[in-house]
């Protein structure tokens, strides 16, 4: 049904695979071994050597998806791996740990969030018996602290009971504030904790390899982006985003892999948007209701899961920017 | 909602491509449209309330407040932790406002915040944020000056309101707390607050109250507004609840609004309200949180476009 959406996604992924920019075969890559577990591996691609993304479709957690709704990763080294997000539900990590060993026997040393938000780091006790380090921003334990419970809750809503029941978020064991540098054997990360946008604990992963750069849900593409955090903060980091010299990205949700930073276009425009059309509601002296009606709205047809996001995007959109 | 435009073939996609200005179309089935119709069959029985009545008005007969209370929210809440509430009034010949309750029938603490008026209206126009923890009634009941009462019902599906942390950056909230904002919006609202009938004030009022206008409010405080339901994972326990519990708002000396209880209003809690000015040019507001804390600040009076 979103056919306007699909042409601009499949020109965006053409854009993505432009000569130079992205391996020429990236298509979903079959396991090289059987998994060693009974659990269904994740579908992934090689974007780059050794960099493996799943690419998960556009929905809202839901018992029949498992929270399989954001991008996830894995990196792996001369050593060991790594995994860029987990997956909303500890069924959907487990799926990503068969997937990493259905390419590799390479132990999993560090399981890197790119957010506090469940559908990223849910999966997260699917690690856990790897022994691999839970890594994220220095500020992800205390949102995460401050909204587990909630988390908990919600996933009893919309995950199925025995998914649910197993809900267990985890706490990073290393915190990253500014930069940081993991070693996986012969291929280093550079991580980057950014100040508040999407949230206010984005983390970003740089495959310094192959310059792959996982933004987590600091970029969005097709999938209209979310605001649990800053409008202001992630306009201007993402000019600073922009001109970072990288190969390609990887959005949390959206193609697997991207040009940078043509694939940030849309989502500029749409924050920058709601940004315009709030401050004008504001002056005008509108309620926070007419903004949740009538905010963005021109944006719509360029995105999935619209009337799902900007409602809640334009209420929070209204209550940081009526304090300018 | 499961779709997924890229998981199409590449032939739906050629098509699809074709298709584009189809799909534009079929993209604008406004989805929010069919949330703002009120299914009667699914609205809940009115037990909450019948459990709680005596509390809230002890046993005070109820008028109903059809034409005399109107309450506005979103059908479905966008934020459960944000949602903006609605209330205006116009009293039956020679009655005025003397106070606004808001009940939220599901809410752990079902009162919301009670409004005092204190200058004598007809006409009455509150707006505020709320959580709302679970599919709900919300309430406003109106207290004539003569003690009869009026209310106006309207059902809010939410869920979590009260338990969700709203705080987006933590930093920034706890940098502000207690700053203060005071605006006086004009456009849309204001017009439509002017244009309705507008009683004289009495004598008690001072004499150029006749020719005074009808003003718009809004006094906006930076507060976590903690309900006490938020858990902190690490230690376990709850934040204790932490909240403004008591806004007074005066112009020249007059009280003209007093907001108490607040234990469900949204983080950043803020309250719109119209007035009929006394030509006083400041605005005091003094605001005291469950800890006693005190926020004050004086804002100058913005009479608008005359």
């Amino acid at each position: 049904m979103r056919r306007a959406l699909a042409a601009a996604l499949a020109a965006a992924v053409l854009a993505a695979t432009a000569p130079g920019a992205v391996p020429a075969a990236i298509a979903d890559s079959a396991p090289a071994s059987a998994p060693a577990s009974n659990v269904a591996p994740l579908d992934v691609a090689e974007v780059a050597p050794g960099v493996f993304v799943h690419e998960a479709p556009f929905a809202l957690i839901a018992p029949a998806n498992r929270g399989d709704i954001a991008n996830l990763g894995f990196i792996v080294g001369d050593d060991a791996v790594a995994v860029i997000d987990t997956g909303g539900s500890v069924a959907t990590g487990a799926a990503l740990l068969a997937a990493v060993r259905a390419h590799t026997d390479k132990p999993v040393r560090y399981v890197v969030n790119t957010h506090v938000h469940p559908d990223h780091l849910a999966g997260n006790a699917a690690f856990a018996g790897e022994g691999a380090k839970i890594v994220g921003h220095h500020k992800l334990a205390r949102a995460l602290a401050a909204r587990a419970p909630f988390y908990r809750e919600q996933a009893d809503r919309q995950l199925a009971p025995a998914d649910a029941a197993q809900s267990d978020f985890l706490a990073p064991d290393i915190a990253v504030e500014g930069t940081m540098r993991l070693e996986l054997g012969g291929r280093e990360l550079l991580l980057e904790a950014h100040p508040t946008a999407h949230t206010d604990a984005d983390l970003s992963v740089l495959d310094t390899a192959t310059g792959t750069w996982f933004l987590g849900d600091l970029l969005f593409a097709g999938h209209l982006p979310s605001l649990d955090g800053s409008l202001t903060g992630w306009l201007a980091e993402m000019d600073r985003l922009a001109e970072r010299p990288v190969a390609r990205v990887v959005p949390g949700h959206g193609p697997r892999a991207m040009a940078w930073p043509d694939a940030l276009v849309p989502q500029r425009r749409y924050l920058a948007r709601i940004a315009a059309d709030v401050r004008a509601l504001i002056a005008e002296g509108r309620s926070i209701s007419a903004a949740a009606e009538s905010a963005g709205l021109s944006e719509r047809d360029a995105w999935a899961l619209f009337d799902e996001f900007n409602p809640h995007n334009a209420t929070a959109a209204f209550q940081e920017l009526e304090w300018e | 909602m499961t779709a997924t435009g890229r998981h199409l073939s590449s032939a739906a996609l050629a098509l699809a491509l074709v298709a584009g200005g189809l799909g534009t179309i079929l993209f604008l089935t406004p989805a929010s449209a069919q949330e703002a119709v009120q299914p009667a069959a699914q609205e809940p029985a009115e037990a909450t309330w019948e459990a709680i009545r005596f509390d809230v008005v002890g046993d005070t007969a109820i008028g109903t407040g059809e034409g005399i209370v109107a309450i506005e929210a979103p059908y479905r809440a966008h934020d459960a932790a944000i949602v903006p509430i609605d209330v205006t009034a116009h009293l039956p010949e020679g009655r005025t406002v003397k106070r606004m309750t808001l009940v939220i029938d599901e809410n752990p603490a079902p009162v919301a915040a009670t409004f005092t008026f204190g200058e004598p209206q007809a006409d009455m126009a509150v707006s505020t944020r709320v959580r709302i923890n679970s599919y709900s009634w919300v309430r406003a009941i109106v207290e004539a000056d003569d003690g009869s009462l009026y209310m106006s019902k309207r059902y809010v599906k939410a869920s979590g309101g009260c338990s969700a942390p709203a705080l987006k950056d933590a930093d920034a909230a706890l940098a502000q707390l207690g700053k203060m904002k005071v605006r006086f919006p004009e456009g849309a609202d204001k017009a439509a607050a002017t244009s309705t009938p507008i009683t004289v004030p009495s004598a008690s009022t001072t004499a150029d109250a006749g020719g005074a206008k009808r003003l718009k409010a809004q006094i906006m405080i930076r507060h976590p507004n903690y309900s006490g339901l938020q858990m902190n994972q690490l230690t376990q326990l709850y934040i204790p609840a932490h909240f403004v519990n008591d806004i007074e708002i005066s112009q020249g000396g007059r009280m003209l609004l007093k907001m108490e209880g607040g234990i469900s209003l949204s983080e950043d809690p803020t309250i719109a309200f119209d007035f009929v000015s006394n030509g006083s040019p400041v605005l005091d507001v003094k605001a005291i949180d469950t800890d006693g804390k005190i926020f004050s600040g004086a804002f100058p009076v913005d009479t608008g476009r005359s």
